[in-house]
């Protein structure tokens, strides 16, 4: 099986809601078997006693929440724009390629297409072009809109409502900080705590190969990739998830060797339970937090990342909407006179309305979870 | 000292080995050299001996790490491995795979710019984030701490793009205080370097104020700054000179990694600002799929990051004496 036809099925509709319920599910399963410990659950009334942290949370829960909706979708039949009926073919029906649900939801305002540049809440367009008046000479005006004080936040060079691709981007902003680092996490917690619980040969292999993964700086070791693999959202995330995991796993292979030194382990090795056991009952939910603190606290870097890679020509390419591409797509607009700046200050607003939440909630949840802090 | 230095160097080579061995698997592994001549002639253009010439041009027609044809040592040396990776470690790094340019002397040429934009933006941001950080840490518990930590978190939030196109925006086209790009030598310089090294300060300055003032604040809880106040000390004195003292520790370990944003950060202060240094070398050779380039950035890149931790070890012995005679 190629990587194109993968690919291909990977990207089909059953596939992505499959993924989407098993992540949520997964996700349940994993917050419900936490709170039945007792520190999970000290930590989970700590933060919800700050009240900065729970607004935040909210934030964060409905931008998750938009994404999930553009994730999740089906095909439908597919209409004649001509004649408005469904397509047969030898009585079949034919179906289209699919939308997401936030894309049926939004159908109204990608319909309003205009023609171009138009400012927010604008009536006219924002270039002008040479009509022939009634009297029968050209003028050179600002024609009037389609959709007049419709576009919330303007529209783009090709008439595009800015406000549609802000929230479209939302998706791609999300996979970025969260599949990156969820795509680190097993090789970290595999070589993190082999390394640090058997220490010897093994130790030394896991230690020598972060070492030569992270003596490369890791916007180079991101670009390498990227120029080997081409751009695209799946290779961006990958490349970000092998630069990014070295530090996990030091972190991880520390406070193994630390945890290796307990008493309980100790006791569970008189006992004489055999070494995966131990990893898996004794030490992996006591780095838990680790792991949870990390997937915090990098989100956020991981989203602002993306947009300096994308505009460096690095990123998820011109076809994929981020706030990277609109960004990108911004610093030519700047040039124009008047200026153009509502697809930039959307990007912006969008990105910092995620990312500045995810830093006050990330702070917020590692000082609930590290015991140090909870004691002051 | 020397014992535990050439330790360290004996370290240092294995893991330069493992970074060209990696660097050399990546590139040639999955993009084949005759891949690589197929994408720069255009996949459907190219006929079998263009691509034979194409790779002849550049030494890529040679196997890949053992050359059975070749008499001698050549067997070895006449190999890709050897020719375009290996002589990475003596700083041999052969032409282009574009213009067919010798890419050292494009480096020596670049060097220059790239370090008057990174020295000025680190030593400028080491001191202003010290002096904020100590000035916040000073007034702990007060509205100002609060403060300063909310606009900490919302200066890390912002895209460094926003403030390179901001900083343009405002200072370059509207205000016309400098020039919008570009890079003259000599006192010139000045005007081009002012606002690229103000954004690059303003940029780190969240991060790098809010992780000393925890250090700082660590610092001034502990005794001898009680007993240093309890004696009548200036608290100028007490901070800026004790305080810090003990707090450089684990500053100094943060500057190989404020080298390592400094490359990313200049990657794009370089390619906004039009500034010829190593950064915009690296973009165009992206952009370009200059495979010859990006490889020998990327092994250039990880061998200062390495010199630069080499350097954090030795300022950690000089100034933390439990560490040479551990």
């Amino acid at each position: 099986m190629t990587t194109q036809t993968l690919g291909h099925i990977f990207r089909s509709w059953p596939c992505q809601n499959a993924i989407v319920a098993l992540l949520l599910v997964f996700t349940a399963a994993f917050l419900w078997k936490l709170s039945r410990r007792e520190y999970w659950r000290l930590a989970a009334r700590e933060l919800r006693s700050r009240k900065g942290a729970m607004v935040c949370a909210a934030i964060l829960c409905l931008y998750a929440s938009i994404a999930v909706l553009d994730s999740v979708g089906w095909r439908s039949p597919a209409i004649d724009p001509t004649t408005g009926n469904i397509i047969r073919v030898n009585g079949h029906v034919v179906l289209d390629e699919g939308r997401s649900v936030l894309d049926r939801l939004l159908q109204p305002l990608a319909n309003r297409r205009e023609k171009t540049y138009s400012a927010p809440l604008g009536t006219v367009q924002f270039t002008k072009s040479t009509v022939k008046g009634r009297d029968g000479r050209m003028h050179r005006v600002n024609e009037p809109l389609a959709f007049p004080r419709s576009h919330l936040l303007g529209t783009d060079m090709i008439g595009q409502d800015v406000l549609l691709q802000a929230l479209k981007s939302i998706r791609t902003g999300l996979i970025i900080g969260l599949l990156t680092t969820l795509l680190a996490v097993p090789f970290a917690l595999l070589f993190g705590l082999c390394g640090g619980y058997y220490g010897g040969w093994v130790d030394d292999v896991v230690q020598y190969f972060c070492t030569v993964l992270s003596s490369i700086p890791n916007v180079l070791l991101i670009a390498a990739l990227m120029v080997v693999w081409g751009q695209g959202l799946p290779q961006l995330c990958v490349a970000m998830g092998i630069a990014s995991w070295t530090g996990l796993c030091r972190l991880l292979r520390g406070e193994t060797m630390r945890l290796r030194e307990a008493d309980f382990v100790s006791a569970a090795t008189a006992q004489g339970v055999p070494g995966w056991k131990i990893l898996l009952r004794h030490i992996l939910p006591n780095v838990l937090h680790i792991v949870l603190i990390n997937l915090v606290l990098r989100f956020s870097s991981e989203v602002l990342a993306e947009a300096a890679l994308t505009y460096l020509g690095m990123g998820v390419g011109a076809g994929t909407m981020s706030w990277g591409t609109m960004i990108n797509d911004a610093r030519t607009e700047l040039t124009r006179n008047p200026v153009i700046w509502w697809k930039l200050c959307a990007a912006f607003t969008f990105m910092l309305g995620l990312v500045l939440p995810a830093n006050i909630f990330g702070d917020a949840v590692r000082d609930a979870l590290d015991p140090r802090m909870r004691t002051q | 000292m020397a014992r535990y230095f050439l330790r360290r160097i004996l370290y240092f080579i294995p893991t330069l080995l493992g970074v060209n061995l990696f660097v050399f698997l990546l590139f040639f592994l999955v993009n084949t050299p005759d891949d690589m001549a197929k994408q720069a002639l255009g996949e459907k253009a190219s006929t079998p001996e263009q691509v034979l010439r194409w790779k002849a041009a550049r030494g890529y027609d040679v196997p890949y790490f053992w050359n059975a044809q070749a008499p001698g040592i050549q067997r070895v040396t006449k190999t890709i491995f050897w020719q375009k990776s290996l002589r990475l470690l003596w700083g041999d790094f052969g032409a282009s795979d574009m213009s067919l340019e010798p890419i050292g002397a494009e480096l020596r040429r670049r060097i220059g710019p790239s370090l008057c934009l990174c020295v000025p933006i680190f030593l400028t941001s080491l001191f202003v984030n010290i002096v904020v950080a100590m000035l916040v840490a000073s007034r702990h518990g007060t509205r100002l701490e609060t403060c300063a930590q909310f606009l900490c978190v919302t200066t890390m939030s912002i895209s460094a793009l926003i403030y390179i196109i901001a900083g343009q925006f405002v200072f370059a086209k509207e205000l016309k205080l400098v020039p919008v790009s570009g890079f003259l030598p000599g006192w010139d310089m000045l005007r081009f370097l002012a606002l690229p090294v103000a954004i690059g300060v303003v940029g780190g300055l969240g991060s790098s104020v809010r992780f000393y003032q925890t250090l700082f604040l660590e610092e001034i809880g502990k005794d001898y700054v009680r007993t240093a106040r309890a004696k009548g000390l200036p608290e100028t004195r007490i901070l800026f000179l004790h305080v810090l003292k003990n707090a450089m520790i684990p500053i100094l370990t943060t500057v190989p990694v404020q080298m390592l944003m400094l490359i990313m950060g200049s990657l794009l202060l370089e390619n906004f600002f039009s500034i010829p240094g190593m950064g915009g070398y690296t973009i165009s050779a992206i952009a370009a799929q200059d495979f010859a380039v990006v490889r020998a950035m990327v092994f250039l890149s990880s061998v200062l990051y390495m010199v630069g931790l080499l350097l954090t070890d030795l300022c950690y012995a000089l100034v933390d004496p439990r560490v040479r005679f551990s």
